[in-house]
């Protein structure tokens, strides 16, 4: 069944009536996977995200969450749905339990609920043994896992993360995706994310969005990213000197050739599979192959080609600027 | 569908969950406890012992001029007592009472009020920066609640404070007027109540648009102690030159201070009173909810 948890249709936001952070953007996102907006910092993930989940409101278009209006029924949305912000939003000076029962209380959860509730959440993230701690104390990663144990205590549909990894070191960021993964197997739950970590995107969505300047520059799965670059580069070099390039261009899958310091470098999709057949024909005409190298088209590679640039860290407000630098040093603790 | 998962759905869940959250900062941080208890000592220790006002009257031994005849025994007992009821009347007629430490340590009770409420617009501030505000939006809990919250904490803090200073100026000599009687501690925090939901409603709709604590902290610096003086509070606004007396007609907290007075040290006149009560309870009431008004047409971008 294929039911969109969320839908957009020309989403726009326009702060002081001339800066376009979201430009009509249109999306959906499914039941049980977990969408991915990719994109420099500025480019309007954020804004769209903020949008979602009713902190801000939209100039134009329109956009519904689990079918509700996130304009007009704005208190449905924020009921059904799990919210994990870039900031770490949890008190210092309150507890772990403290912090995730001030969330029960912002949903309105009885008490009794709450701390059951709590205790499992803490159980999931394995910060059951800091429970009692104030939050001071906890490290980046610690604090990653109680916002996520924070947002979904009110048991959401859909959960939207913000830079879920922003500043934590390579091994926690691992730890954070195995969270998430588990969340959508686990509890069947549907997940929007932001991210400006290209390798994040690959490793957790389902589908990626990648956005630039306001804009949804092309939606799909990583694999069909990629594969839309027209596939993987194969570079082989053979002992012989005769030219083999229209023999490999024959081979399927293959789509082009070129010849580099006497090596070819072949563009050829699904190369895993297509390299052993292109060694194959160059046996067959008695060519021995010294040397060969596969390499798959990583996401950056498809946002170049599709924004004509690195993913790049633009020029940004001061806010902005502020909250991410007191992310990344508290991520750091 | 069910959209609430049975959780409460009254328009007020969560008040009491954010303001506790405002209130546990205070008093599970011993040091920021001891100090907002520490501070109305100092201050009326430094204001209300320092200025002596009492003692410019008294005190001290001066020589008459050599009169010819020179004045018998009885005549300069009969100018001392004079010079005696001189300083009474100066300070009755001056203070509305005879001692200057009570006044002053009364109009303290409004100066807590001041300072403890700016600091709920700070607190606004910082919540924005560290992305709390952000989170509590995206949660069903009402906006006037996020905002109504804050000045609950700031107004529950200050009317702490307020008893704690009347405790201490009982103990440093406060002296009580004929009409006090325990119930007028109530009035006190009634009125209490009413200035610091107006200022504190005040300071948020003014900070709740800044991004950088500098803003709050310039704001406050330059509005508070003109505030201040500009009032009854330390002095009274009867020797002032006219046009401060008209800025003190307008200033909530000479009304404030006011009442407090009325109804600890003086025989409470039940019209000004009243009128105090009036003044504050319409700025309260205005000030609350435009501010209101404004933060969350503010959160509801």
């Amino acid at each position: 069944m294929s039911e969109d948890i969320i839908k957009t249709e020309g989403l726009t936001k326009v702060f002081n009536k001339h800066l376009v952070a979201v430009d009509h953007v249109n999306f959906e996102v499914e039941r049980g996977e977990i969408f991915g907006f990719l994109g420099p910092n500025g480019a309007g993930k954020t804004t769209t995200i903020n949008m979602l989940i009713t902190i801000l409101k939209p100039t134009e278009g329109k956009a519904s969450v689990l079918g509700f209006d996130i304009a007009e029924q704005d208190d449905n949305v924020r009921n059904v749905i799990g919210v994990v912000p870039q900031e770490y939003t949890a008190d210092e000076d309150l507890t772990g339990l403290e912090n995730v029962l001030l969330c029960a209380d912002l949903y309105g959860i009885p008490r009794n609920v709450a701390k059951e509730r709590a205790m499992d959440l803490l159980k999931l993230v394995e910060l059951t043994d800091f429970k009692d701690k104030k939050v001071q104390t906890f490290s980046g990663g610690m604090r990653r896992r109680l916002e996520l144990a924070c947002g979904l205590i009110n048991r959401p549909k859909v959960l939207f993360l913000d830079e879920p990894t922003l500043g934590l070191d390579v091994q926690t960021r691992t730890a954070t995706w195995d969270y998430i993964r588990k969340l959508k197997k686990e509890y069947g739950m549907t997940l929007f994310m932001t991210t400006h970590y290209l390798e994040e995107a690959d490793a957790l969505c389902d589908r990626v969005a990648i956005i630039d300047h306001g804009k949804i520059i092309v939606v799909g799965s990583p694999e069909e990213l990629k594969h839309s670059l027209g596939g993987d580069i194969i570079t082989i070099s053979i002992k012989e000197d005769t030219d083999v390039s229209e023999l490999i261009r024959s081979v399927e899958h293959v789509k082009d050739v070129k010849t580099e310091d006497g090596s070819y470098r072949i563009k050829a999709e699904y190369g895993e599979v297509t390299a052993p057949f292109i060694i194959e024909a160059l046996r067959k005409k008695g060519h021995t192959v010294t040397k060969l190298s596969l390499t798959e088209p990583t996401l950056n590679e498809v946002y170049l080609e599709y924004t004509g640039k690195s993913l790049r860290d633009a020029e940004e407000s001061r806010e902005a600027f502020f909250a991410q630098r007191m992310t990344m040093r508290r991520a750091r603790q | 569908m069910s959209s609430t998962n049975g959780n409460s759905k009254s328009k007020l869940h969560g008040l009491w969950a954010l303001t506790n959250r405002e209130l546990k900062k205070w008093y599970k941080a011993p040091v920021i406890f001891i100090l907002s208890i520490v501070q109305p000592i100092l201050w009326m220790g430094l204001l209300g012992k320092a200025m002596n006002i009492g003692a410019l009257f008294s005190g001290g031994t001066f020589t008459l001029p050599q009169l010819t005849p020179p004045l018998t025994p009885p005549q300069l007992q009969q100018l001392g007592s004079y010079f005696a009821g001189l300083q009474t009347n100066i300070l009755q007629g001056a203070f509305n009472t005879t001692d200057y430490f009570s006044f002053m340590a009364v109009g303290m009770i409004a100066f807590t009020a001041l300072f403890t409420t700016m600091f709920s617009g700070m607190s606004v501030v910082w919540d924005r920066r560290l992305g709390f505000l952000n989170k509590a939006l995206s949660t069903p809990v009402s906006r006037a609640v996020i905002i109504f919250s804050k000045v609950l904490s700031a107004t529950l803090r200050s009317m702490f404070q307020a008893g704690i200073i009347i405790v201490i100026a009982v103990a440093f000599g406060l002296q009580v007027g004929a009409t006090f009687t325990p119930l007028s501690i109530l009035g006190v925090f009634a009125i209490m109540f009413l200035i610091c939901v107006g200022l504190s409603s005040a300071f948020i709709a003014i900070t709740i648009r800044s991004t950088r604590i500098e803003t709050p902290m310039a704001v406050v610096s330059l509005i508070n102690l003109p505030l201040m003086f500009a009032s009854n509070a330390f002095f009274p606004t009867k020797f002032m030159p006219d046009w401060l007396q008209t800025i003190a007609r307008f200033n909530p907290l000479t009304y404030t201070t006011d009442a407090v007075r009325q109804l600890l040290i003086f025989n409470t006149d039940w019209t000004q009173l009243a009128m105090d009560f009036t003044y504050v309870g319409i700025f309260a009431v205005i000030v609350a909810t435009m501010g209101i008004v404004l933060s969350w047409r503010f959160l509801s971008r």
